[in-house]
Parts: structure tokens; C-alpha cells; sequence
């Protein structure tokens, strides 16, 4: 798949691809900060026939809703491969003693035997965290083990 | 006593503007040809001639044309100036040619001679990015594959009224050949300094610039921009020049920022400005101007739609995309009245002012009018040609 970038002076960014079915799509990335999602007229491929604006918390929102059912799916995949292993996704809530400590910390493989394979924050994927990712509240944790092995590092991440 | 009627009445003038623009914007025109008509209304023959407040309207009018382009400055990076120019050349050189032709055409006919000629070629080159910039927006075709072209082409534009603004300042000063070489040579070399300086060491200037309080930046960036806008000025580069060299140097975050705190200040002079250009012009003189400048621009809005065919013909935008190219470069507006100002400020020709403002009069308000109406006739074309395409 080939994503073509296009400067638009004055205004910002505008990337664009086709997609398998032949509809193209674009986001227009505004130096204000304002996105658009842009989709094409099937019968005038020049033209913007839907332009969708969106805010931070929306594009948050949108990137969340694409990105982790692939992850899921991932996971999923996972799972018919190894009989017996779950994954588990676990929020880092307010007061956890995690909240603003390296991921290391934890030590939860060690503890538990479970592995931290991916953080989701704030719509992002940052997979294969090193022990020195720093947690924060509102994380959400992607943990794959037996299914103890995961409830336990549920509660070493709410209670240290 | 003086300073009362004074405040009453420049009260009045922008409040009343400010009513003209919540009209524009219920119509969804331009406010720019409210704000001409309304400086006719109150300028020499005009229904309420001013008593007192000419004289402060008139500093404000520098100020705005300053603040213009200082603003416009700002939307633009060095770098993207660059690429644009590289890419976009040959669309660039027949913009210009074709465009600057009817206005110069025009003058000679009329026997306004050639420093009216080279005024006028000005007053219809120039599209008005900022209306563009808003008919894109409201239309929702930021989106779409033609408008980088536009833009491009917009950039270019600004670009050329760098040197041409210049060229045009020493030749109604009366500068002679050499005087008027060395002008554009001290021109040329002030663009591609303050290019070059941007692009290398645009951060330099930006921490002296930056400041964590828009208080301190604000009267930095208005400085700056008034200090060497008075130095080109004084050179005879033009101070507008000046103005938008300095918003060229400032860019990423730092010119984001800039630009939404000048963006109000920008607003209240420039809608000073175009009073002011209306205050000059004596509303009886635009009546005979009417019939040429309105020919003028049917002539200059078939060659900009010709331009944005051609330049978008050469990007592989198919034809309904051609066209809304085209349409999208029609609006003119601030930068014609600019030129026109500075023509009429220097006394080329009675009529100039007069011509000038009937036309981009006509422009302002039918450009922005056209885009709106060309994509329902597209469409409609479309659906006469091919029935079985299902409407979208």
C-alpha cells in the first residue's frame, strides 16, 4: 500500500492512499491541529465528497476503534497457536502505585511468570515495552499468561 | 472636544463594519466589498463625508497593509516557499502572464500610459488568497486533489508581489532606469537573504523571537515587522515587502502562535484599509469606470479559469477538477486594492482608483458566488451525459 503525502501550504499536511476496493481516502492534518477525514467521489476521484472534521478526543477515538481490534485479533491468533494461554488487558486505574513508575518495577514476569507484550495509551500501540517504559494512569496494559499467572499481575499493578 | 468627535466617529465607521461583516458572513460573501462600499459612503462626494477622523484612518491604513502582509507572511515557511516554486514554476509564469496582460492591455487602451499599464497588470495578476483560502474552507474542497495546485499557484503569486511591489514602488516614485535597477537588484537580494537566512537560520531568529508570554511576543513580532517595514520603505523595497519577508523568517509553532494573536489586529486595520481606499475614491467616478471594469473582469476571470485548467491539466486533475481549479482563483481582493492604493497614493491616474475598486468590487463578491455555483453545474452536466451514473 503506498501512502502519498502532499504538502498544503498554509494549511498543513494531507496523506492519501487508495484502498483495495478502489475508494480513496485521505486525512488533511491542519497546523491548527485539526484533522479532516477526507473520502473521494467514486465518479469524480478529485473531489473531497465527504470531509469529516475532527477534534483530538474524536481522532483519539477513531485511531482506538482501528487500532485495537488488530491487536485483538493478534492476540487471538495467539491464542489457537498455544492451548492454554490467555490474554488479558489490564487499566493502570487512579492510585495504582504503578502510576508514574517504570514499567520494570513491576517485575512481573519474574513474579508471576505472565508477559507485558503491549501498552495501549491514549489510542496508541507502543508494543514490546522495554522495562524502562514509564506507566502512567489511563494505560492499559496487554498482559499474555496462564489465566493465574494474568489475575495476578492484575493485582500486583492495583495493589503493588 | 477633538477627540471626542473623533472616537464618535471612528465608533460608528467600525461598528457599522462590523455589522457589514455579520452580513457578509449570513450571505456567505466576502466582507472586502462592504467594507469598499462603505469607504465610498463616507469618503469625498461620498453620503457622509468624515470630518475628522481621515487623518488617523489614514496611519491605520499603512498599518493594515503592513499587518496583511505580515500575516500572510506567517502562513508560510521558507521551505514551503522553496518547494512550491520548484514544482510549480510553469503554472507560476502563465498565471502571470496571462493575468497581468488584461490589466496592462487595458491602461494602454485607455491611454493611461505605461506606468498605469504596469499598476494595472498588478491589479488583475493578483488572486486573493485570503478569499480562496475561505472559499476552499467553506466549500469543504480543502480536501480535494486540485487544491494543492491552487495553493501553489497562491504562493507563487505572493512570492512575485515580493519583487513586483518593489518594482512597482520605484517606478511611481519617478526613479530613473538606474535607480529603478538598483531598487529591484536591492530587492531581489533582500528576498533571497531573508530566504536564505530563514532557511539556514531561522532558529536564531526565533529564540530572539519566542517568549512564553504572548504579551512580549506579540510586541516583538509587530516590532520587528514595523522596523523593517520603515527600512524597505526607506530603501524604496516597499514596506509591505518588508512585512511579509519578516513573517517568511518566522515560522513552525513560533508563527502559529504569532498568527493567532495578530489575526484580530490584522482584521481591524485591514477592514480600515479597504475604507480607506473607499474614502479616496469619489463614488461618481466609479459609474462611468463601471462598464470597463466590469469587461475587465469577465476578461480576467475567463484567464484565471484558462490558468487553473492549464495548471491543473499538468498535475493529471481530470475535468471537473480543471474547473473548480480555476473558479477557486477568480476571487481578487486585498492585494489588488493594495496595488491600486499605492498607484492612486502616487497620483498615476484619476481613474485608476476608481477602475480598480468597480473591479475587484465585481470579483470579490462574484468569485466567491462562482465556486458556489459550479459544482451543482457539474454535477448536473455530469447526469445529462451519463444517466446511469448514480448521483452522489
Amino acid at each position: 500500500m503506498e501512502i502519498e503525502q502532499t504538502a498544503l501550504p498554509g494549511i498543513g499536511l494531507k496523506h492519501e492512499f487508495t484502498t483495495h476496493s478502489g475508494r480513496r481516502i485521505a486525512v488533511v492534518s491542519h497546523r491548527t491541529g485539526r484533522r479532516d477525514v477526507v473520502i473521494y467521489d467514486r465518479h469524480d476521484p478529485d473531489r473531497a465528497c465527504e470531509a469529516i472534521q475532527l477534534n483530538d478526543e474524536e481522532a483519539d477515538a477513531l485511531v482506538e476503534l482501528l487500532g485495537a481490534p488488530r491487536i485483538v485479533q493478534r492476540l487471538n491468533a495467539l491464542h489457537r497457536e498455544v492451548e492454554g494461554l490467555v490474554s488479558v488487558q489490564i487499566p493502570i486505574a487512579p492510585g495504582s502505585p504503578y502510576g508514574e513508575r517504570p514499567m520494570g518495577q513491576a517485575r512481573v514476569r519474574t513474579r508471576t511468570g505472565a508477559s507485558i507484550v503491549a501498552i495501549v495509551r491514549g489510542g496508541q500501540v507502543h508494543a514490546s515495552p522495554t522495562p524502562d517504559f514509564p506507566l502512567a494512569e489511563g494505560d492499559v496494559v496487554v498482559v499474555v499468561g496462564s489465566p493465574e499467572s494474568t489475575a495476578a499481575v492484575a493485582d500486583i499493578l492495583a495493589n503493588g | 472636544m477633538h477627540s471626542a468627535f473623533l472616537f464618535i466617529e471612528l465608533g460608528g465607521i467600525i461598528l457599522g463594519l462590523g455589522v457589514l461583516g455579520a452580513l457578509a458572513l449570513r450571505a456567505g460573501i466576502s466582507p472586502i466589498p462592504l467594507y469598499l462600499l462603505a469607504g465610498l459612503a463616507f469618503g469625498t462626494g461620498g453620503i457622509l463625508p468624515l470630518a475628522t477622523s481621515e487623518e488617523f484612518i489614514a496611519v491605520g491604513a499603512e498599518l493594515g497593509v503592513v499587518l496583511l502582509l505580515l500575516v500572510l507572511g506567517l502562513e508560510y515557511s521558507a521551505g514551503e516557499l522553496v518547494t512550491s516554486l520548484r514544482g510549480n514554476a510553469r503554472g507560476g509564469l502563465v498565471d502571470l502572464l496571462l493575468n497581468a496582460a488584461p490589466g496592462a492591455v487595458a491602461a494602454l487602451l485607455l491611454g493611461w500610459g505605461p506606468i498605469a499599464a504596469v499598476a494595472m497588470a498588478g491589479v488583475t495578476y493578483a488572486t486573493s488568497s485570503g478569499i480562496t483560502a475561505k472559499v476552499l474552507s467553506d466549500l469543504g474542497w480543502i480536501g480535494n486533489r486540485e487544491t494543492p495546485v491552487v495553493l501553489s499557484l497562491l504562493v507563487f503569486e505572493d512570492l512575485t508581489m515580493a519583487l513586483y511591489l518593489p518594482v512597482l514602488t520605484a517606478i511611481l516614485a519617478g526613479v530613473s532606469l538606474l535607480g529603478g535597477a538598483v531598487t529591484v537588484a536591492v530587492a531581489l537580494a533582500a528576498v533571497s537573504v531573508v530566504l536564505l537566512i530563514a532557511l539556514r537560520y531561522g532558529r536564531v531568529i526565533e529564540a530572539f523571537v519566542a517568549s512564553p508570554n504572548s504579551e512580549v511576543l506579540l510586541l516583538k513580532v509587530v516590532g520587528l515587522a514595523l522596523l523593517v517595514a520603515g527600512v524597505a520603505q526607506q530603501l524604496q523595497v516597499s514596506a509591505a515587502v518588508g512585512a511579509f519577508l519578516v513573517g517568511i523568517a518566522l515560522s513552525g509553532e513560533l508563527a502559529h502562535e504569532a498568527r493567532a494573536l495578530l489575526s484580530p489586529i490584522r482584521d481591524l486595520f485591514a477592514a480600515v484599509f479597504f475604507v480607506f481606499f473607499g474614502l479616496q475614491t469619489d463614488p461618481a467616478a466609479i459609474l462611468p469606470m463601471a462598464g470597463i471594469a466590469a469587461l475587465l473582469a469577465v476578461i480576467s476571470m475567463a484567464t484565471k479559469l484558462g490558468t487553473g485548467v492549464y495548471a491543473a491539466r499538468r498535475a493529471g486533475i481530470a475535468r471537473a477538477g480543471q474547473l473548480r481549479a480555476g473558479v477557486a482563483l477568480i476571487p481578487r481582493g486585498e492585494f489588488n486594492i493594495v496595488i491600486a492604493g499605492l498607484a492612486v497614493a502616487a497620483g498615476v491616474h484619476p481613474d485608476l482608483g476608481p477602475l480598480a475598486a468597480g473591479y475587484v468590487l465585481i470579483l470579490a463578491a462574484f468569485g466567491p458566488l462562482a465556486a458556489r455555483l459550479l459544482q451543482p453545474l457539474i454535477d448536473f452536466a455530469v447526469r445529462r451525459t451519463s444517466p446511469e451514473a448514480p448521483a452522489s
